[in-house]
């Protein structure tokens, strides 16, 4: 009884204490939001939801970050839902802007552009997501594989590391007797797309099987998510996969150097991922954005298995037009797309920058 | 119906004929309402029946808890049905016999026979390694351990069933695949000739290694629900094996497995019904294919439930309606698994009590 009753007090107390401080970070917040959203310039207070593309998930979390501790007003959700999803929640007015792996397909644009009265729907290219060709092979340092090899061990024509197709393009390196184990995402996954459409692209004789989320062609040994493959691949012997560079970096695997267009075998970085970009085409008109990709790329230096992703958004009508423009300007500018280099990103090159930002200003 | 009035009253009288003080009672205790349903026996005596009391409150309580339960799982059937039947009419191949998963092309292709053998396969295996190891376990522990180590090791057993899946499933493809790999090139080289030992490798994420993650899954529900059974043999039986003579595994194998054995049947269908609906751990160690092959060292093996955690977040609608389709079809074996495993025990529960 005696305990009952001192529980009841002690919960008044806690209320009590809960309701004031409330008051009190009440008070607060608002001094300090209104001080700190009139120092920078360019915020826009307000609420922004966004989601779609998984593989640009990692970039949007730490754009957010940057962007809401500029603007302590501003705040941004990105939830990674998957490109279908997210063009799904944009065409029924849940998503302020979603992101996607691919361009709006012919079916789609006519539903998005109906979402913005005035406009219409624009493909903005923000995060290059370089795809990297990882392997576990002792004592083979910088193999280099050209696209129809690549499709052969994929499809399985070729068995063994020493066969003769991947010892004429490594010459003096010691290839072993060994079986190849090819490894590939068990769930589906923009990365495979990618990756199939890259071989679809430049071996079309070897690699018959076309481009798709799941993994089409017979053989070989499923892993489930990025990480199940950089794992797969870091401890077993004799394996080849496809991954994100970031997660090739964080497992420290041997990544394969890929002949592109011009015949020179290139090492993935950055830098030579963003060049594959600056010949690309722009399909879209009008500041839309939507991009052909020439993964037989002649540019010098340039390494051609890359995914982009787009943010999907409003030129005009949106109601949040104010929000999505100001915080889209952070991501297409210099200090964003930086700001990707450590996560395994590419930056967009210069010449593709400059459209980017010049779309986003027009939004109204 | 116009019969009732006559015969209660004649009841009543007679009633009052012989025991008057009850009578009495009974008299003032029939409201109006009795007069509608025969009064039987002895009633007279029970407490008045009143309109509303707790027992009919309870009784609609738990009436309603039950049909709750029907309405929901039909509810549940509807739902599932109308989202898998418009997929299965999209279907360019025969769900039944196609071993393809592809339902999120233009023409969709899936059907369910590689995914349906690879969850059985899996499970059986798991149960082949898992219950001889779980009923030594669960007998070391009513009958062989002191009860000073039995009581904490029966705890540290429970506590395995508590871990969450995905821990086991991390730790199969992490820790367990290379022990595996060795174990499965060590095989083939010896045992090749066997068709479920042979094939050209790689090997290593095979049906073999999910199905010792299984079985470990599976351990701890078998052992305790056994341990549990074994300890709830009557004493006089155990007893009287003794007093005519037996050793202690006599006597286990006379009085204490023959008590056990529909608690036994149960306990592995409770485990099969577990390791037919391992979604992660299955997820994280099979090799992703889409066969049929008996081969269980190879890279290989899929199940329902692990191509549902794969294949779902980036599935349109016809998609979505596969995986839902291939869920039924999981409903369904779990459904055949616990009927039989209800057959047995009942057949078992009859011979064993009209022989007694």
């Amino acid at each position: 009884m005696k305990l009952q009753r001192s529980g009841f007090v002690a919960g008044i107390a806690l209320t009590a204490t809960i309701a004031l401080t409330a008051c009190g970070s009440d008070n607060e917040s608002g001094g300090s939001g209104s001080g700190a959203s009139a120092a920078p310039g360019s915020c826009v207070s307000g609420a922004l939801t966004a989601q779609g593309s998984t593989a640009q998930k990692n970039a949007m979390d730490e754009w957010i970050k940057a962007y809401q501790g500029q603007c302590a007003d501003a705040k941004v959700d990105y939830q990674g839902t998957g490109s279908g999803a997210g063009i799904e929640a944009f065409i029924a007015g849940t998503a302020d802007f979603a992101g996607s792996d691919s361009a709006l397909k012919e079916e789609e644009v006519a539903q998005a552009d109906a979402k913005c009265p005035g406009g219409k729907a624009l493909n903005l290219p923000m995060v290059i997501g370089p795809v990297a060709v990882v392997y576990n092979v002792q004592g083979v340092d910088g193999l280099q594989l050209s696209p129809a090899t690549l499709a052969k061990i994929f499809a399985g024509g070729i068995t063994k590391w020493n066969d003769a197709a991947i010892a004429a393009e490594n010459t003096g390196a010691k290839l072993p007797d060994a079986t190849i184990e090819t490894v590939h995402r068990s769930d589906e996954s923009g990365t495979t797309d990618n990756f199939t459409k890259y071989l679809s692209k430049t071996a079309e004789a070897e690699w018959t099987y076309g481009n798709a989320k799941a993994w089409k062609a017979p053989g070989g040994t499923g892993a489930a998510k990025s990480d199940g493959v950089a794992t797969k691949v870091k401890s077993t012997p004799n394996t080849i996969s496809y991954v994100e560079l970031s997660f090739a970096e964080n497992s420290d695997l041997q990544m394969a150097k890929i002949k592109n267009g011009a015949g020179e075998y290139v090492e993935l970085t950055g830098a030579s991922a963003g060049k594959t970009f600056e010949n690309a085409t722009v399909k879209g008109t009008d500041g839309d954005l939507a991009l052909e990709l020439d993964y037989n790329t002649k540019t010098a230096g340039a390494y051609p298995i890359v995914l982009v992703t787009y943010e999907i958004a409003c030129s005009k009508g949106s109601a949040k037009a104010k929000e999505i423009q100001s915080f889209l300007k952070y991501t297409s500018s210099t200090a964003g797309q930086t700001a990707l280099a450590e996560l395994g990103y590419a930056p967009l090159p210069e010449t593709l920058r400059a459209k980017v930002e010049a779309s986003v200003a027009s939004i109204a | 119906m116009g019969e009732y009035p006559s015969r209660s009253v004649n009841a009543t009288a007679g009633d009052s004929g012989v025991t008057s003080g009850y009578a009495r009672g009974a008299g003032s205790g029939v409201s109006p309402s009795s007069y509608q349903e025969p009064p039987l026996g002895g009633g007279s005596a029970l407490p008045k029946k009143t309109r509303f009391s707790v027992e009919t409150g309870f009784r609609g309580l738990s009436t309603a808890a039950g049909a709750m339960v029907l309405v929901i799982i039909i509810a549940i059937a509807v739902f599932l049905v109308s989202k898998a039947v418009p997929a299965l009419q999209a279907n360019t191949a025969n769900f039944l016999t196609e071993k393809t998963w592809f339902p999120n092309d233009a023409e969709p292709v899936f059907g369910i026979a590689a995914l349906a053998f690879g969850t059985v396969l899996s499970s059986i295996i798991a149960l082949i390694v898992a219950v001889p190891i779980a009923l030594a376990i669960a007998l070391f522990l009513s009958h062989y351990a002191p009860r000073r180590l039995a009581t904490p090791l029966g705890f540290v057993i429970d506590l395995l069933a508590a871990v969450p899946s995905v821990v086991f499933g991390l730790w199969g493809r992490d820790v367990l695949q290379v022990p595996v790999r060795n174990f499965s090139v060590w095989l083939n080289e010896y045992f090749g000739w066997l068709p479920i030992f042979g094939g050209e490798g790689p090997f290593g994420q095979s049906i073999m290694l999910g199905g010792l993650v299984l079985a470990i899954m599976v351990l701890p529900i078998v052992t305790s629900l056994s341990r549990e059974v074994f300890q709830q043999t009557p004493g006089m039986n155990e007893e009287a094996a003794l007093a005519l003579g037996a050793t202690r595994w006599e006597m286990i194998r006379t009085a204490v497995l023959p008590y056990g054995k529909p608690g036994v049947i149960a306990a592995v269908m409770l485990g099969l019904g577990r390791a037919l609906g391992e979604t992660i751990a299955l997820a994280l160690t099979l090799g992703i294919t889409f066969n049929i092959s008996f081969n269980l060292i190879e890279n290989g093996g899929n199940s329902i439930a692990a191509n549902i955690a794969n294949t779902f977040g980036e599935a349109n609608a016809t998609g979505r309606g596969a995986l839902i389709a291939s869920g039924l079809v999981l409903f369904a074996i779990t459904l055949v698994v616990n009927m039989t495993a209800r057959a047995i025990i009942y057949r078992r529960r009859e011979f064993r009590d009209s022989a007694a």
